[in-house]
């Protein structure tokens, strides 16, 4: 493999803007060169033979920039990451598109070439972390297993290591938590021990799917702290899966915000905050405790439920629950520039009419 | 693991021994008498109660039995009426060759259930699999004897490539190791595949996956060990159940082992050489079951007693 591409430390790219495919993003890339994207993905459609879960999905992600993909459950955030790693499982495949990391092309790629590229230059964290460890198997030899694979050390060199960065995530007494089993640590050890394990080969990309979602608030916070530090010690490229505003608003640089397999709205984490542009952004907003206040003190909600795949309607898919659809919507919206550094795909962009 | 746990089990598997010795012992005696057995049936009277006053049948069922329990504590198994001489020498002598069947048809069973299992797990719905589901099937329900029969038929009769009966070579050992191993394998293939599917699919796995591990070692590190426990399972019943399946079998391809003898012995009411078969044949039970409890403790660690405190 030659995935060989400058580090470049996170200050100088941490706010960059993820740019999203099409031609205006690679123009806007040739006038202003920015560093080489760490994952670039472009025109990415996955589902089964049957239907469509994920649309014509484009991101890009710098060196040490957080992407966050926000959404309601179902909308494809967790496909577009397995799809980015490549662990798409049967019936379900990418049905075209490309993955791009650190400008080679991932897609198409064979498992044994994917394999060299997995857990070295881009790692995973998982939903459930208790789940994601192998039950039988001691968790520092599960992180050690990374090493061994990939740079070839030898068992007691990789078990130090791995000691060593269960230090690093926050593991108090680390020699003798490395020697239990998954059963007997919390979830946020556990989760801790995931972290620790996509760390282990420093890679350029982190792609974390809803990492802090089944840990109590507290452990969320310092897991999110601790996930921060570390980005900004190696200066890695980090794409955060979550349906929570609140962690959104902790870490990301940049957000995508998906709806019914699609992207509906991205851009900096400040823009879309401030001035949310598509409505079903407006409704995730308005959802947010905070918003409890403006509204009169009643939590607001998005009427209906995301339509599952099959029945998703014709153009716009979230015309059926927006309360500003009108016949236009019935033609499938394009992301287009939307104020200073957002792209949203509606007919009818803004707070304003 | 913890005394308390090898104590427990210890203690439980005096208990199945003597059960078992006892249940045998009362049933032996009740049906039917050695001596009508053993002498012509034109003995005098006078003569068949020499016999039983020798061998001691002459006693009530519980002196006979105390003095049975009294012997086996030092190590004495009883005197073989047939061979006269002590029933434990008369059982020892064919234990080798009883051993070499067993453990030939083990190999087959692991080898061909194992190996079977595993790639019908990974090559689930293709050709393979499907062989492999219609073998366990046609192993399944085939009695090993007739399979046994068939084999003989085919092989020593028809083509004239191995040897119907007896010992001597490994051409000897292939028929009655096919025989006895056939049904045992596809039951470990099938839970091996069934258990792998469900692992498989766990989550834990794809992790391994996203880690970059090669994929023979996310089968062997990661799926195996978790698919491990029903695969032991059935493994320990198997291996309980190759001895009885070796008297049926060493009948078939008069194979003069442990499970022969018993079958003479029986008809011939002998009724040491009997007891003692049946309680090497409970003992080996006992013993393999133990292995299989250690093999759990050691295959998932949530499994056992004894375990460290690590708690976070």
């Amino acid at each position: 493999m030659s995935l060989s591409v400058t580090e470049n430390g996170g200050a100088g790219a941490t706010g960059a803007v993820a740019h999203l495919g099409g031609a205006t993003a690679a123009l806007a890339a040739q006038r202003n060169p920015a560093p080489q994207p760490v994952l670039e993905i472009e025109g990415l459609t996955v589902g089964t033979d049957r239907v469509d879960l994920v649309l014509d999905v484009s991101l890009r992600v710098a060196p040490g920039e957080t992407l966050c993909l926000v959404g309601e459950s179902g909308c494809g955030k967790s496909l577009t990451c397995l799809a980015a790693m490549g662990l798409l499982a049967a019936p379900v495949r990418r049905k075209a598109g490309s993955v791009r990391l650190s400008g080679v092309e991932l897609s198409g790629l064979g498992e044994r070439r994917l394999r060299q590229v997995r857990g070295r230059d881009m790692a995973m964290i998982f939903q459930d972390p208790v789940a994601s460890l192998n039950p039988v198997q001691r968790v520092g030899q599960q992180v050690a297993e990374a090493l061994r694979v990939h740079e070839a050390l030898s068992q007691k060199a990789a078990s130090r290591r791995a000691v060593e960065l269960f230090d690093k995530v926050g593991i108090a007494e680390p020699a003798r938590r490395a020697d239990a089993y998954p059963h007997e640590l919390s979830g946020g050890m556990c989760q801790r021990v995931m972290i620790a394990m996509a760390l282990a080969c420093r890679p350029r990309l982190i792609v974390a799917d809803e990492a802090t979602t089944a840990l109590d608030v507290t452990t969320q916070a310092q897991i999110l702290r601790l996930m921060k530090a570390l980005q900004e010690e190696i200066g890695t490229a980090m794409v955060f899966v979550t349906h929570d505003l609140g962690v959104v608003a902790e870490i990301a640089d940049s957000v995508a915000v998906m709806y019914s397999g699609r992207i509906v709205e991205t851009g900096s984490v400040d823009g879309v905050f401030d001035a949310p542009a598509h409505p079903y952004t407006q409704g995730l907003m308005d959802c947010r405790l905070h918003a409890l206040a403006a509204a009169g003190g009643r939590l607001a909600a998005i009427s209906g439920s995301v339509p599952r795949p099959a029945e998703r309607p014709s153009g716009c898919a979230f015309r059926t629950r927006c309360p500003k659809a009108s016949l236009p919507c019935e033609r499938l919206p394009m992301l287009a520039p939307f104020g200073a550094s957002q792209r949203v795909a509606c007919h009818f962009p803004g707070r304003a009419t | 693991m913890s005394p308390r746990f090898v104590l427990t089990k210890l203690l439980r598997a005096l208990l199945t021994l003597a059960l078992a010795v006892t249940f045998v012992f009362v049933v032996l005696r009740m049906s039917g008498d050695p001596v009508t057995q053993m002498l012509p049936d034109d003995a005098p009277a006078s003569v068949r109660e020499q016999y039983r006053e020798m061998w001691g049948l002459d006693r009530p069922l519980p002196e006979q039995y105390l003095r049975y329990v009294a012997g086996l504590a030092r190590g004495d198994f009883g005197f073989s009426f047939r061979d006269d001489r002590p029933a434990l020498d008369v059982v020892l002598e064919r234990v080798p060759l009883t051993l070499e069947l067993g453990l030939s048809a083990l190999a087959l069973t692991l080898g061909l259930g194992l190996g079977a299992g595993i790639l019908a797990a990974l090559r689930r719905g293709s050709t393979v699999d499907h062989a492999t589901m219609a073998f366990t099937i046609l192993g399944h329900s085939m009695p090993n004897f007739f399979l046994g029969i068939l084999l003989i038929l085919w092989l020593a009769m028809t083509w004239r490539i191995l040897p119907s009966s007896g010992v001597g070579t490994w051409q000897h050992l292939v028929m009655p190791t096919v025989t006895l191993g056939t049904s045992y394998a596809a039951t470990v293939a099938r839970f091996t595949r069934s258990s792998l599917l469900e692992v498989l699919h766990q989550p834990y796995m794809r992790t391994a996956k996203a880690k970059g591990v090669p994929f023979g070692r996310t089968i062997l590190r990661h799926a195996l060990p978790n698919a491990g426990i029903p695969i032991a399972t059935v493994v320990g019943l198997r291996i309980g159940a190759l001895i009885g399946g070796a008297v049926v079998v060493e009948t078939v391809f008069a194979w003069p082992g442990v499970g022969q003898l018993l079958v003479s012995s029986v008809a011939y009411r002998d009724l040491a050489v009997v007891q003692t078969v049946v309680l090497l044949i409970a003992f080996t039970m006992v013993v393999v079951n133990f292995l299989v409890d250690i093999t759990y403790g050691w295959l998932d660690p949530r499994i056992g007693a004894g375990r460290r405190e690590a708690r976070a």
